[in-house]
């Protein structure tokens, strides 16, 4: 019994101080955005790798996505005659929802996965104590510019996500199940709101590339420095960032629209 | 001279300030003790090896004195600088006089080697790009990897990583330079290379090197002087010739390689026979 409350006790002042290290390893992140300025190109080619790569598996996903919702959305809708309001659904499930939350997740996945085994193979190889010798700061240097590309990179594929899932639905609705294409877009644009459903998606997309870009290059700076502890790392920000998405997702969801 | 011995007075008191003064230090992994109160002087322009058999903590005092570790008690002065005790800013001004050669050179692997030689002068100084074209070229074409400008660090053997790390870290023309291992896994070729290479740059560039390495006959070639760590301690230091007249046993098995003396061939264990007939594991 009192193994077993050790063993408790020592997880959670292992959980209390990574959680620690983390908010430091953040706060020191963070001080070197305003170094970044001038040396936008930096952040520039982290965007091309955390952006730009992402965009195939994003549009391809979207895109599905927007037709399967047209499809669904469709076979309910038409026992109540309301197949106009197939664009709005199409939209406000995606802007809302989808957009920010399956893009976060394949963020995560693609993005997230490719940051943490990039930072943890290079202190795997010593390349951050390198540049630490060369009195040049890997938070500032190799980390910050790759923050600053997730959080920039989020909401762009979060919108892109959700433009061609707009187009995806557009598709299968009008083209394939012959809803009325005047209808589908008038019924879109009046009824998805600015500030209430884009605005509110994008802050959400924003929030999750906070924290998925945030799990991940901790997890890439905190590895064990071993072929084993980068692996580990990797999954965990995949299984990590994941949650963070779906759990915030609840809270931004009811706190915004309520 | 043992370590107790250089507790009153250190090696190189009499020739001058040395540029790293390392005194009691104490420095502790876990439960394992990695230095148990060791005095090491560096002298100024000097080549100083430190050797000692693996796992004996020879990288780990490398990290101590470029700040990356801090010790549990005694002091790490770098030219007059206490290292543990300086803040964020004084550390990183003072690395910047202080390069390290890693043991698998390090190079950052998104960057060739031209721009990997460029890094710390593109990140240091504010230099035009000619002029930076003609320090990179300069200080490859020392270690004779001008033509290997273009490559890319996986195109490249160990031994000319190394030598394009050793370019990076004289980039910014550094008063000491600190080899961690730099002839392990090498071809006879390449280590005769980089030896001649750290004696070469330490008399021309005027340089202090640290070089910490267990290839004994290497480091004895090119050696001003040599610290021998075992067990958290110094057990000797002297210059080359010095530690081949030892008297002690264990020197004499470290440096001649014998596989067994005071460091016993077997890990101690259970009587062997007891062991083959007992049973269990």
């Amino acid at each position: 019994m009192l193994n077993q409350l050790q063993k408790l006790g020592a997880t959670t002042l292992g959980i209390a101080e990574r959680l620690g290290r983390g908010h430091l390893f953040l706060w020191h992140v963070l001080s070197g955005f305003p170094a970044l300025l001038p040396r936008f190109g930096l952040v520039i080619s982290q965007l091309y790798s955390v952006g730009v790569l992402s965009l195939l598996i994003i549009a391809v996903a979207g895109l599905f996505v927007g037709m399967v919702l047209a499809l669904q959305g469709y076979y309910t809708l038409v026992d109540f005659g309301a197949t106009e309001s197939l664009g709005v659904l199409v939209a406000l499930s995606l802007v809302r929802e989808l957009g920010p939350v399956v893009g976060g997740l394949l963020f995560a996945g693609r993005a997230g996965s490719a940051l943490t085994a990039e930072i943890g193979l290079m202190k795997a190889t010593e390349q951050l104590s390198a540049m630490e010798m060369m009195a040049v700061d890997p938070l500032h240097r190799v980390v910050a510019p790759r923050f600053m590309a997730g959080i920039l990179a989020m909401p762009l594929l979060a919108a892109i996500f959700s433009a061609l899932g707009v187009i995806g639905g557009y598709f299968v609705a009008v083209g394939l199940l012959g809803v009325d294409e005047g209808a589908f877009w008038s019924q879109m644009q009046a009824k998805v709101d600015l500030y209430e459903d884009i605005l509110n998606g994008v802050i959400k997309s924003i929030v999750f590339g906070f924290v998925v870009t945030w799990i991940a290059v901790f997890e890439g700076y905190d590895a064990v420095p071993t072929s084993e502890g980068v692996s580990r790392a990797t999954t965990n920000t995949v299984v990590h960032g994941s949650l963070a998405v779906l759990g915030l997702d609840f809270i931004l969801t009811a706190l915004m629209f309520d | 001279m043992t370590n107790s011995d250089m507790k009153t007075e250190s090696p190189h008191e009499a020739a001058g300030e040395p540029l790293v003064r390392i005194r009691d230090l104490v420095y502790h992994r876990g439960e394992r003790t990695i230095f148990d109160g060791i005095n090491i002087d560096i002298e100024r322009g000097k080549l100083t090896a430190i050797m000692g058999p693996s796992g004996t903590g020879k990288t780990t005092l490398l990290r101590l004195i470029g700040g990356q570790l801090r010790p549990d008690t005694g002091t790490v002065h770098v030219d007059d600088q206490p290292v543990s005790e300086l803040g964020y800013g004084p550390l990183y001004e003072l690395r910047k006089r202080m390069g390290m050669l890693f043991q698998n050179g390090a190079l950052l692997t998104d960057l060739n080697v031209f721009d990997n030689v460029a890094f710390p002068l593109r990140e240091h100084t504010q230099l035009n790009e000619t002029m930076v074209r003609d320090l990179v070229l300069m200080k490859l074409h020392s270690v004779g990897l001008r033509g290997a400008r273009d490559l890319m660090p996986s195109e490249l053997s160990g031994g000319m990583a190394r030598r394009v790390a050793l370019a990076r870290a004289i980039a910014l023309d550094p008063m000491m330079i600190m080899y961690d291992e730099p002839f392990t896994g090498q071809d006879p070729i390449s280590m005769g290379v980089l030896v001649s290479l750290l004696r070469t740059l330490t008399d021309a560039l005027g340089l202090t090197s640290v070089v910490v390495s267990h290839d004994v006959q290497e480091s004895l070639s090119i050696a001003d002087y040599v610290y021998v760590i075992s067990a958290g301690k110094v057990v000797e230091h002297g210059t080359p010739d010095d530690l081949r007249q030892s008297k002690s046993d264990w020197v004499q098995q470290f440096i001649q390689g014998k596989s067994d003396g005071p460091v016993p061939f077997h890990f101690p264990a259970t009587d062997y026979a007891a062991d083959l007939f007992g049973g269990n594991n």
